[in-house]
């Protein structure tokens, strides 16, 4: 059976190739002058420069935590070029038309529809090819019923008031070594405002990729819903294959005001280096959002990619009868690593979360959910519901639960249910005497036990996300 | 159709199949009956090529082809289906989207084109009416949260939807009440024909009164030991496996 097992897990990266696209990107290296530079790039007002340098200042301070259930050498942040940009995004395209034709391939052969006549799905794309911002579809339509879904370096200058209002209002500067140091080097990502009672006519999405050698990826998204509007988002990842490991560190900043509704969904697929456990994405990311009265926030993620993951999209449930959910399946396969959970806080009264945690580990992977649950003494009324559960596929891998729960209010209800199973080979043969072959078996058997979460997928990316999983297991059994 | 030749199997290194022989021809119902450990279900699995189920020697031929030649899924495919004496359940996979697909398996492999979701839903819920399932079912994960004579009933049905040539039934009576075994039993009858065959394997002759056999065997310390029609049966349910076992040896 493991032999069988090892066999469907064998699969190459299917988004591992490199576009051969002429870029600008900034030796390897970290000072206050990196900073400065990056800021310039981006034709930063001075107040946005000095935030950086602040962050920048708090993060030479700080140490990488150790905490997590992840081991990998030690990141050397000299080592690594914060900024690059394609070259032809100097002036950047007004239209699809002038977007070097090289990235509308890189784009097609992931299966992103970035022509706006392809996009007939409804979807407005972001896209941020190394450190920028490349191309955002459907601005201007989205203007038209006041929502602004643009690259935050725009947001930047055109909006100052909402960014000096909102960014760092969930995640401040020195919020963790990672977030602090996004805070300093960040170089692109999308920005989001939802008008009042504004209900988001098209799922938005940002197609993160990281293509140049050496690079780290820095984005940072903020999404503002204001009183009564509704939005849901999408994000998807990829990189090419190297040998080296490349850093990712992102910062999501979600705020629900009174009444809002974010649904955050995930999609992430960097790339996890090879069989042997060389090259691939550490993926260290803060993700945080502020439900206010009344107000939901869900994140939903399907996480396959990145050798190391590091990552616990949270909510800060603060206004009366807010809501935060949690769904997630991380599939990790070959030598991946995935320390990810959530965490809920519960500040204000009648306050409830849910946290779906699947977790599915494959070849010599180890993954770990890690969440916390704080009812605060004003949380009257409080329910959370935490449900985890772990499937194992061959006898090498491994699967940890580490949750914690604090509460200081006795009104509170909390319930944790975990369970831990295999695929079993009474399942395997059940589905094969019914005429399946294993690896579609496999798959049938891993999409069932992620169901749960798929539902609260938007229902195009539920297909995908089933898919991924499928590619990421094959050669799993055999 | 089956030539089952001398056949010797192992399950964990202990030989169960000891030189087995039996020869099936289309159309004919083959009760085997025995005691406890006397190789019964080892037939069913080595047959299907069930992993930890290891042949030593000896071949068998289905419809000419040798079956130890195929892999389990192509087995299956061939039309060799086995109802499992404990169906394990399949969480999150409903019972729908996992026989579309072995229907769908099993029409590719003949060459047929797989049937419409509408198609397929029609033929389901017939299928499930004819074993007294509610089409709901169909909605459930595989065999999650089912009792055990709605798990028989479950594996009844998928034997209709798939038209197998050669149906083994791995102690279907067991655990099942009376009702459940007239239903069970009904449903196999009606896919009697000329050229289904059927090994039924049993404790008790109770399931032979609904599903009547052409031939009886008595399988002892893993080889054929006594081969009668249903008297034999009424014999065994009187007399005990004492005598014959002793035969065997």
């Amino acid at each position: 059976m493991s032999e069988q097992v090892e066999s469907l897990i064998r699969k190459e990266y299917a988004a591992g190739f490199h576009s051969a696209i002429e870029s600008d990107t900034l030796a390897p290296g970290l000072d206050e002058d990196t900073v400065r530079f990056i800021s310039a790039q981006k034709q930063e007002p001075e107040w946005m420069l000095e935030w950086r340098l602040k962050a920048y200042r708090a993060w030479r301070e700080m140490a990488e935590p150790t905490w997590a259930h992840v081991h990998y050498p030690e990141i050397d942040f000299k080592s690594i070029s914060y900024y690059s940009a394609p070259k032809s995004m100097k002036d950047r395209p007004k239209s699809l038309d002038e977007v070097d034709p090289e990235l509308i391939a890189t784009y097609e052969k992931l299966g992103i529809p970035l022509h706006e006549q392809a996009a007939l799905a409804g979807v407005a794309v972001d896209v941020v090819f190394d450190s920028v911002s490349v191309v955002t579809t459907f601005r201007e339509k989205l203007r038209e019923v006041g929502v602004i879904f643009c690259p935050i370096s725009d947001a930047i200058r055109e909006y100052p008031e909402l960014i000096k209002k909102y960014m760092g209002s969930v995640v401040p500067q020195k919020d963790n070594f990672y977030a602090a140091l996004n805070s300093a080097v960040f170089s692109d990502g999308s920005f989001v405002y939802i008008p009042k009672g504004v209900r988001c006519p098209m799922e938005l999405s940002t197609y993160f990729r990281i293509n140049e050698l050496n690079t780290g990826q820095f984005e940072r998204t903020l999404i503002i819903a204001d009183e009564g509007s509704h939005v849901s988002y999408l994000e998807g990842c990829t990189a090419p294959m190297r040998d080296e490991n490349q850093l990712h560190a992102a910062v999501v900043e979600l705020v629900a005001l009174d009444d809002a509704q974010i649904k955050y969904s995930t999609v992430q697929n960097w790339y996890p280096g090879d069989k042997e456990g060389k090259g691939g994405i550490y993926n260290f990311v803060t993700k945080r959002g502020v439900a206010h009265k009344n107000a939901r926030i869900s994140w939903t993620q399907v996480e396959t990619g990145s050798a190391v993951t590091w990552k616990y999209p949270s909510c800060i449930l603060k206004g009366d009868n807010s809501v935060g959910e949690f769904y997630s399946v991380a599939l990790t396969n070959n030598f991946q690593q995935a320390d990810t959970g959530t965490k809920m806080i519960h500040l204000g009264k009648n306050t409830r979360s849910t946290i779906v945690a699947k977790g599915i580990s494959a070849g010599r992977s180890n993954s770990a959910y890690r969440g916390l649950v704080r009812i605060n003494p004003t949380a009257e009324g409080a329910r959370n519901y935490t449900q985890c559960d772990s499937l194992l596929i061959g006898d090498r891998c491994g699967a940890h639960t580490f949750p914690y729960i604090e509460t200081k209010n006795a009104s509170a209800v909390i319930e944790h249910e975990a369970t831990t199973s295999k695929v079993s080979d009474d399942q395997l043969f059940l589905c094969q005497q019914r005429g399946l072959d294993a690896e579609k078996a496999v798959s049938m058997i891993v999409n069932g036990f992620c169901r749960e979460v798929f539902k609260e997928l938007p229902m195009e990316f539920a297909v995908e996300a089933g898919k991924l999983l499928e590619v990421s297991l094959e050669g799993s059994v055999g | 159709m089956l030539d089952i030749h001398e056949l010797v199997a192992k399950v964990e290194g202990k030989q169960i199949l000891n030189g087995l022989n039996l020869s099936i021809k289309p159309g004919e119902v083959h009760a085997i009956m025995g005691p406890n450990g006397a190789g019964k279900s080892t037939l069913g699995n080595v047959l299907t090529g069930r992993a930890g189920y290891d042949v030593v020697s000896g071949d068998v031929t289905f419809n000419g082809k040798n079956l130890f030649e195929l892999e389990v899924e192509e087995r299956a495919r061939e039309g060799v289906f086995l109802a499992f004496q404990y169906p394990v359940e399949i969480p999150g996979v409903s019972n729908m989207e996992f026989l579309k697909a072995s229907v769908d398996a099993r029409r590719k492999h003949l060459g047929l084109p797989e049937l419409s979701s509408f198609d397929f839903m029609k033929l389901a819920r017939e299928c499930s009416q004819k074993v007294s399932l509610d089409p709901a079912f169909l909605k459930r994960g595989v065999n999650e949260g089912f009792s055990g004579g709605e798990k028989k009933r479950n594996e009844i049905m998928q034997m209709m939807l798939l038209e197998p040539r050669l149906c083994i039934l791995d102690e279907t009576d067991s655990g099942l009440d009376i009702d459940a075994l007239q239903v069970v039993a009904a449903g196999v009858n009606a896919m009697r024909d000329s050229a289904r065959s059927f090994i039924v394997v049993t404790h008790y002759q109770r399931l032979l009164d609904f599903i009547v056999p052409d031939y009886v065997h008595v399988l002892a310390n893993g080889r054929i030991v006594r081969t009668g029609d249903k008297e034999l049966a009424k014999e065994l349910e009187a007399k005990g496996y004492g005598w014959l076992e002793k035969e065997g040896v």
